[in-house]
């Protein structure tokens, strides 16, 4: 656990990047430090390995008070992520993983050897261990920066905006695989972004700084959506909070219909009932729709090349905002829901997911 | 006077390759003696100079105090290099009567060191500023005390400017150690002025061929050196992935094969 | 020597100006020639390095030889590179050109690199703007990418001038008429006793010199670039 317990830092030019600030980061858990340039969401996070020296305040890392302990020693203990990665470019990937334990006195050859489990675990082949940085792409790089900040295993990582460099393909990877890593670790993390869907999608708990360093509120991510504390985060976190809101309320085991299919590779059929006939592969994974009303050749099979494939899918016991995208982005109108296992279950129809927004219990007023 | 190129060049040759001039004779001091005092001079005055410009170039980038050094040792280059060699022998010879060869040592030796100190520690400074902040952040960030982000991270980061820093200074050590002989002291610079003095062009020539030659080769050692001191992170000679693959050294990372299953 | 024992006050190192003052048309005549063989050689060289790094930068290939043959002429030795001269041009030796000649190939030498570099500082973005825009390559050249190459050709040329005051005075050594001579002179007459005046009086005379050149150099950089300023304010 992190407490930052009426932390305060002031330049000597009067600036005031942080006012005062309470916040309590729990353990295991990925609090999201989230708001404008300028707002101290940096400064805040660097006071925790005490990058930056606070004015006044204590910040507590469980019930030690980090300003009685030694620099280095405090940061040995924490995980740091930047923005760039700020891997060492002289260093081989594998050595650069393996720094904080190299700095402990770790014996060379094991700490290479948890280093080679840390970079499998981000996801990157063995292969890349002898490399150089500079040979890595941006997204790769991150990749090793977060198994660099896992190398000693710290309780408690410290993230300043890790995949905002990265183009939003890699961000969204990323931020799948940290959650999935996250899940396995239960690391306490403090985490800093200025876009507000990152908050949303990793935060267990999101704190919203305004400019000079105020908290204006902390709240999970679904509660952040539904009840802004205030106009300055209702403005932050957007217009179509309500719809992003969705994303958070889960729509429970959807009642499908059936929806006919024809398999891909089979011959093209005839005359049927609907405009559009959904198309399969031999595991029953939904592969696109088919448009009949197109004139095809006599004879002709299922192909990928007339198969649309712009709708999304929606795995049973999904979100409501997944569940609707799958009906808006289906040329059909009807969303696909499959199972866990990405086999088709049955369709859905906008209208009916509608129903089940409106019959959601309303928010709890306070 | 006016003799046909080639007939000059032949006699360079000719002066070059005459045995007796390599080794001393009763009368004359041969090349190796002379290649020996020259490389001395330079040596001498490199390691004097990389005693002071670089832990002071690597103190002023690490800590950013005191730039105004970096700028006042830049400033020494507007000095005349002969000029100076004369002036500081003309002060410290006399007080070395009797043993003339450390009366004229001393002002050479200062007048190389001075002329070697601005460009290893403009480099330096610049090495260790060049540094990625994002870099030196990560690396403070992760529990590096301050020495080690210089020792570990900054230096090795910095070796391709610091070598190009030595590296130009030891060029200009080898030409202006020449004007060493200008005094009464030995280097190679003693066949050109000794040629001039005898209007002997082919060994004033053939002189200027052993400088460039003896300059040539420091610097190829140089940069043969800084290949294999600079990591090849830096340089960009990355190991060929054909040969770096069945690499031994990869073999002692059994995880090679898990990751890929 | 008694002679000069006997002027005792003027040997002082500060009596340098009276020196000067007592020798003047000839001691202006030095510096003249001096500044004539520290200004001309780096201009030629710059006229030869123009177009020489503009084909190191536009034709990749050229680049790795260009900048190895550059390279090693720059590491040969000023004083070296003085007498190698007449040989290998079949010139006299001690013919009134070599200096000039070997201080121009050294110029060459530095400011290939420098040229190109500064073409390379220009961003690829503006390059292809200026093409889109409709400029021909000569065009864009003059109009668009030296321009912006100036003051990195500004800063190699800062070094240039500065180096090649020193490397005149060199020339002095092996008897050629510069501000040298007075570092010849002052050796000579410093026998038994020291005798200042004349060393004093070159360098000061050198450092004048090279800080003289070195702003006009920046000088023109500024005029040449006043986009800089505008960012600068």
């Amino acid at each position: 656990m992190i407490r930052f317990d009426s932390v305060t830092k002031r330049y000597p030019d009067g600036t005031v990047a942080v006012d005062d600030l309470e916040l309590v980061a729990a353990s295991g858990q990925i609090t999201v430090l989230v708001g404008p340039s300028g707002c101290g969401k940096t400064t805040s996070l660097r006071m925790v390995n005490r990058m930056i020296e606070p004015t006044s305040g204590t910040i507590w890392l469980d019930d030690e008070d980090t300003a009685s302990m030694a620099t280095h020693e405090l940061r040995r203990r924490i995980g740091y992520v930047i923005q760039h990665a700020g891997l060492f470019p002289h260093k081989t990937i594998v050595d650069n993983v393996a720094t904080v334990p190299f700095l402990l006195g770790t014996d060379k050859k094991r700490a290479r050897s948890t280093a080679m489990e840390l970079l499998e675990r981000v996801g990157l082949p063995a292969h890349f261990a002898k490399r150089y940085p500079a040979q890595l792409s941006g997204g790769q790089q991150q990749r090793v920066g977060v198994a660099r900040a896992l190398a000693a295993d710290p309780p408690v990582m410290l993230m300043d905006e890790p995949f905002s460099a990265v183009d939003p393909v890699v961000r969204e990877q990323l931020q799948d695989e940290f959650l999935r890593l996250q899940q396995d670790l239960g690391k306490t993390i403090v985490f800093v972004t200025h876009d507000i869907d990152e908050a949303v999608k990793l935060g267990d708990q999101v704190a919203v700084l305004r400019v000079g360093g105020h908290l204006a509120q902390v709240a999970t991510p679904a509660e952040l959506l539904s009840r802004p504390v205030d106009a300055f985060v209702a403005g932050f976190v957007g217009r179509d909070r309500g719809y992003r809101a969705l994303g958070f309320a889960t729509a429970g085991t959807l009642s499908t219909r059936s929806e006919p299919t024809v398999a891909t590779g089979a011959p093209l059929p005839t005359g049927s009932d609907d405009d559009w006939l959904l198309a399969v592969d031999g595991a029953r994974a939904p592969q696109g729709w088919l448009d009949m009303r197109a004139s095809a050749p006599a004879g002709a099979t299922v192909t990928d090349g007339l198969l649309h494939r712009g709708g999304t899918l929606v795995t049973q016991g999904g979100s409501l905002r997944a569940a609707l995208d799958a009906c808006l982005s289906s040329p059909s109108g009807r969303g696909v829901v499959v199972d866990e296992g990405g086999a088709l279950v049955g369709t859905i129809t906008a209208a009916e997911v509608l129903e089940l927004i409106e019959a959601r219990e309303p928010e709890p007023r306070t | 006077m006016a003799t046909g190129g080639g007939d000059v060049i032949g006699d360079v040759v000719t002066w070059l390759t005459d045995p007796s001039h390599w080794t001393d004779t009763r009368f004359d001091t041969g090349i190796i003696t002379q290649l020996l005092a020259h490389v001395r001079f330079c040596a001498m005055a490199l390691l004097i100079a990389l005693a002071i410009a670089l832990p002071l170039g690597l103190f002023i980038g690490h800590t950013d105090r005191g730039r105004w050094l970096v700028a006042a040792a830049n400033a020494l280059r507007a000095l005349p290099t002969v000029g100076v060699l004369v002036l500081l022998t003309v002060i410290i010879s006399p007080q070395f009567q009797g043993r003339t060869d450390t009366g004229f040592l001393i002002p050479t030796v200062i007048v190389l060191v001075l002329l070697a100190v601005p460009p290893i520690l403009a480099n330096t400074f610049a090495g260790v500023q060049n540094v990625d902040p994002g870099v030196r952040d990560a690396a403070s960030g992760m529990g590096m005390t301050g020495s080690q982000v210089l020792f570990r991270v900054e230096l090795p980061i910095s070796l391709p400017l610091i070598f190009s820093g030595v590296r130009s200074a030891a060029l200009q050590l080898i030409a202006t150690a020449t004007v060493a002989s200008y005094l009464p002291l030995g280097g190679l610079g003693r066949f050109i002025y000794d040629g001039l003095a005898q209007q002997d062009y082919p060994q004033m020539i053939g002189g200027g061929v052993l400088v460039a030659a003896l300059a040539l080769l420091t610097d190829l050692v140089l940069a043969t050196v800084q290949r294999y001191v600079v990591s090849r992170g830096i340089t960009g000679r990355y190991a060929n992935e054909r040969t770096a693959v069945p690499d031994s050294r990869l073999a002692v990372l059994p995880e090679a094969e898990v990751a890929r299953g | 020597m008694t002679v000069l024992a006997a002027d005792g006050a003027s040997s002082s190192p500060l009596h340098f100006v009276e020196y000067f003052l007592d020798h003047r048309s000839e001691d202006l005549g030095l510096l003249w020639s001096h500044t004539w063989l520290s200004v001309v050689p780096v201009i030629v060289g710059l006229l030869i390095a123009l177009p020489l790094g503009w084909v190191a930068r536009r034709h990749r290939w050229t680049y790795p030889p260009i900048m190895s043959i550059t390279g090693v002429l720059y590491t040969i030795p000023s004083i070296a590179l003085f007498v190698l001269v007449p040989p290998i041009l079949g010139l006299d030796t001690l013919d009134p050109l070599q200096v000039p000649i070997a201080l121009t190939v050294y110029s060459v030498a530095l400011l290939v690199r420098v040229v190109a570099d500064g073409l390379a500082s220009v961003p690829d973005e503006t390059v292809q703007a200026a093409t889109a825009l409709g400029f021909r390559p000569l065009e864009r050249f003059f109009k668009v990418e030296l321009p912006i190459a100036v003051p990195v050709i500004a800063a190699g040329l800062r070094v240039a001038v500065v180096s090649n005051v020193s490397i005149v005075a060199v020339a002095g050594t092996i008897g050629l008429s510069n501000l040298g001579q007075l570092f010849t002179q002052g050796f000579q007459l410093s026998t038994p006793d020291a005798y200042y005046p004349p060393i004093v009086l070159g360098i000061v005379l050198c450092v004048l010199l090279a800080v003289v050149l070195d702003s006009l150099v920046v000088l023109l950089n500024r005029l040449l670039t006043p986009w800089r300023r505008a960012v600068a304010t």
